[in-house]
């Protein structure tokens, strides 16, 4: 290993460590930005194929050069800055794809996974609770709001709370079997409530069984979402780029609530119920508490994508939301680094966008990912992109 | 002796699993300031005693009176808010969490746990942050200036003596009445053994009023850091005095040694 040959680079060696790492972060999300609006462009499969290959000897090498841990620690002595280069290179993608509706909403997509796999990262990353009815409580964020906006005048904004809120309500419940379990038996749990939550929705006809139901859509002040903005000097926007934005919002506020959870004593009670209960119990931290908390509060962010989710689609159904789709979530969260926000990221982009692109794989996908995590898990446990020490104050409050 | 000066009283202390006895009829005295050693043969209910005290276990029967309230229907958080504080004997640090975060979790009763707090206040939060880790540090650097400089390493680096300092830590930041040590020493060499009990007894120079129960099979600890001594064995209180009546003891020594 060769950890700094970047620092070697005349030019470069000039700056100081700090800002050296602040070049290469911002460099990184630039080429990210540049690769992605490649790749989303690419139609040919041949292409696509070049593309990925290139995509895992560029990361492969500059992680061999040392490129990599001033990235890292970019995003962690800039973190304002790099946070905020990484949400201009999402609006960068949505700029330049603002005419085309799959590319858009593909980033949807990504943008409302992140935003559930943050409530599975309260759940699985910082309390161990392992929920694999992901996709269920998407679900009944989804049905909240397509109830809600076809039979109530509810405003909008206030559905998708309501989403999130009836998936925390439901998910109350739920754990109240886990708190009498230990271990990873909330698994078991959620897994009978997967099932149990499609049998529901299939049977149901006022939900519209198995065929499912229409949505209504997003609207602030009075502006309705489903429709493209076009303005006289030909300027054109799909309607998805309306979804992408909102979703992109709530995304922001749901990372940094996440990220202040994660800095914070609470963060820290949470990791302790995690790694030993009984430690714990000793140390006066209620253990049911907890659970209910970080349980109920992942929840609140699942379904709240959900609803979002089943306006941007239009039209709902129990395939939506099977237990296949649970696993992908989790997939998502394992993939990308137990408890790290920033894995998700990554994680999301490659698991939602990979088989669309490569529609060959389409069929395999369940195979590949499959492949994929247990590759992961094999050489690098902790995910692509593993959580790092706790900070509580970021930037200057850490010492070391 | 008067009864203010006592601070743990146990009377009839009995835990049954199943057909056996682990604890039988134990009758136990802590005053104030006072170190008391625990001896006995493997298994014979010195740790069962540590889990019913602290509400891992419940009491089968008996009670505990603990600065005058009586604890033994306490569940294991609510004796720890009452002021007593274990470390365990196969050492339970998270691992994975940093000198700082470990220790922080023993102050749980300290912290201010509210969602608006932590997550909208942040000003706030940092001078409590700060606060809370120059405290951390002082009590770290009465065990090992070392260990002060290190507070962000996670802990599963430090070698078996700093795990157990920082346990001990652990137990120490939230100010508890009394401290449970069971087997510090367990694991470690004879230089690191007489390492810690040195740290343990410049605790006690530091908080006069804070009394210590330690479970322990080396005798040499025994001698220097103990008030006085009780030996269980199957569960029954055996013999209680100051550390040479107990090693003289001649139930004592059939216990260890056997009948000759």
């Amino acid at each position: 290993m060769q950890p700094n040959l970047i620092s070697r680079i005349p030019v470069l060696c000039r700056l100081s460590e700090s800002a050296l790492s602040l070049v290469a972060g911002l460099l990184g999300a630039l080429l990210t930005t540049g690769f992605a609006i490649w790749f989303l462009k690419a139609e040919n499969e041949y292409v696509i194929g070049f593309l990925v290959a290139l995509a895992v000897a560029v990361t492969l090498s500059v992680s061999r050069l040392g490129g990599l841990d001033h990235v890292g620690r970019a995003f962690k002595e800039h973190e304002k800055l790099m946070n905020g280069a990484a949400v201009c290179g999402v609006l960068a993608l949505a700029a330049v794809f603002r005419e085309d509706h799959f590319t858009l909403l593909m980033i949807s997509i990504v943008l409302l996974y992140m935003l559930a796999g943050l409530g599975l990262t309260i759940q699985f990353g910082y309390l161990g609770l392992v929920n694999l009815s992901g996709a269920s409580f998407l679900g009944v964020g989804a049905y909240t709001s397509a109830v809600l906006l076809a039979h109530t005048a509810v405003p909008p904004l206030l559905v998708l709370v309501s989403g999130g809120v009836m998936s925390a309500l439901v998910g109350c419940l739920l754990v109240l079997p886990v708190l009498r379990t230990k271990g990873h038996y909330s698994a078991v749990v959620t897994i009978a409530f997967a099932i149990l939550f499609m049998s529901f929705l299939q049977v149901n006809d006022t939900l519209g069984g198995p065929q499912g139901l229409a949505t209504g859509e997003m609207a602030l002040f009075g502006w309705g979402f489903n429709t493209g903005v076009e303005l006289e000097n030909g300027f054109y926007a799909s309607f998805y780029l309306n979804y992408l934005l909102l979703a992109l919002t709530l995304l922001v506020i749901a990372f940094a609530l996440v990220k202040r959870l994660e800095r914070s004593w609470i963060g820290l009670s949470m990791d302790a119920v995690r790694l030993d209960e009984t430690a714990a119990a000793c140390y006066g931290l209620s253990i049911a508490r907890w659970k209910v908390v970080g349980f109920t509060l992942g929840n609140f962010l699942i379904g709240m994508a959900g609803a979002l989710y089943a306006m941007m689609l239009g039209f709902i159904a129990p395939a939506n939301f099977s237990f296949g789709d649970s696993l992908i979530l989790v997939s998502i969260v394992l993939l990308g680094g137990i408890g790290n926000p920033w894995g998700l990221a990554v994680a999301a982009a490659i698991v939602v966008i990979l088989p669309e692109k490569l529609q060959m794989i389409q069929e395999y996908r369940f195979l590949l990912f499959a492949g994929l995590v247990v590759l992961v898990l094999l050489f690098r446990p902790d995910g692509l992109l593993p959580r790092g020490m706790r900070t509580y104050i970021p930037g200057g409050g850490a010492r070391s | 002796m008067s009864t203010s000066d006592v601070l743990l009283s146990c009377e009839g202390v009995t835990r049954r699993f199943g057909g056996l006895v682990a604890l039988d009829q134990l009758d136990l005295e802590v005053k104030r300031g006072d170190i008391l050693g625990f001896l006995g043969p493997n298994g014979s209910g010195k740790t069962t005693f540590f889990n019913v005290l602290t509400g891992i276990y419940d009491f089968s029967d008996g009670q505990a009176h603990f600065a005058g309230e009586n604890i033994s229907k306490h569940s294991a958080q609510a004796v720890y808010r009452a002021g007593i504080a274990r470390t365990f004997q196969r050492s339970r640090m998270c691992l994975s969490l940093s000198l700082f975060d470990n220790i922080m979790v023993g102050n749980h009763k300290h912290l201010n746990l509210g969602l608006g707090f932590n997550l909208f206040r942040r000003g706030a939060f940092a001078r409590d942050y700060e606060q809370r880790y120059e405290q951390a540090r002082e009590l770290v650097r009465v065990f090992s200036p070392n260990l002060a400089d290190r507070m962000s390493e996670a802990v599963g680096g430090f070698p078996m003596l700093d795990r157990r300092r920082i346990e001990i830590c652990r137990a120490l930041i939230s100010q508890p009445k009394l401290l449970l040590l069971d087997e510090p020493s367990a694991g470690m060499t004879h230089e690191e053994t007489h390492q810690l009990m040195g740290d343990i007894l410049s605790v006690r120079e530091h908080t006069p009023e804070l009394s210590i129960i330690i479970i322990e099979h080396e005798m040499s600890v025994m001698e220097r850091i103990t008030d006085h001594c009780a030996v269980l064995n199957f569960g029954k209180k055996i013999c209680e005095g100051t550390y040479q009546d107990v090693v003289n003891n001649p139930q004592v020594r059939e216990a260890y040694l056997g009948i000759e």
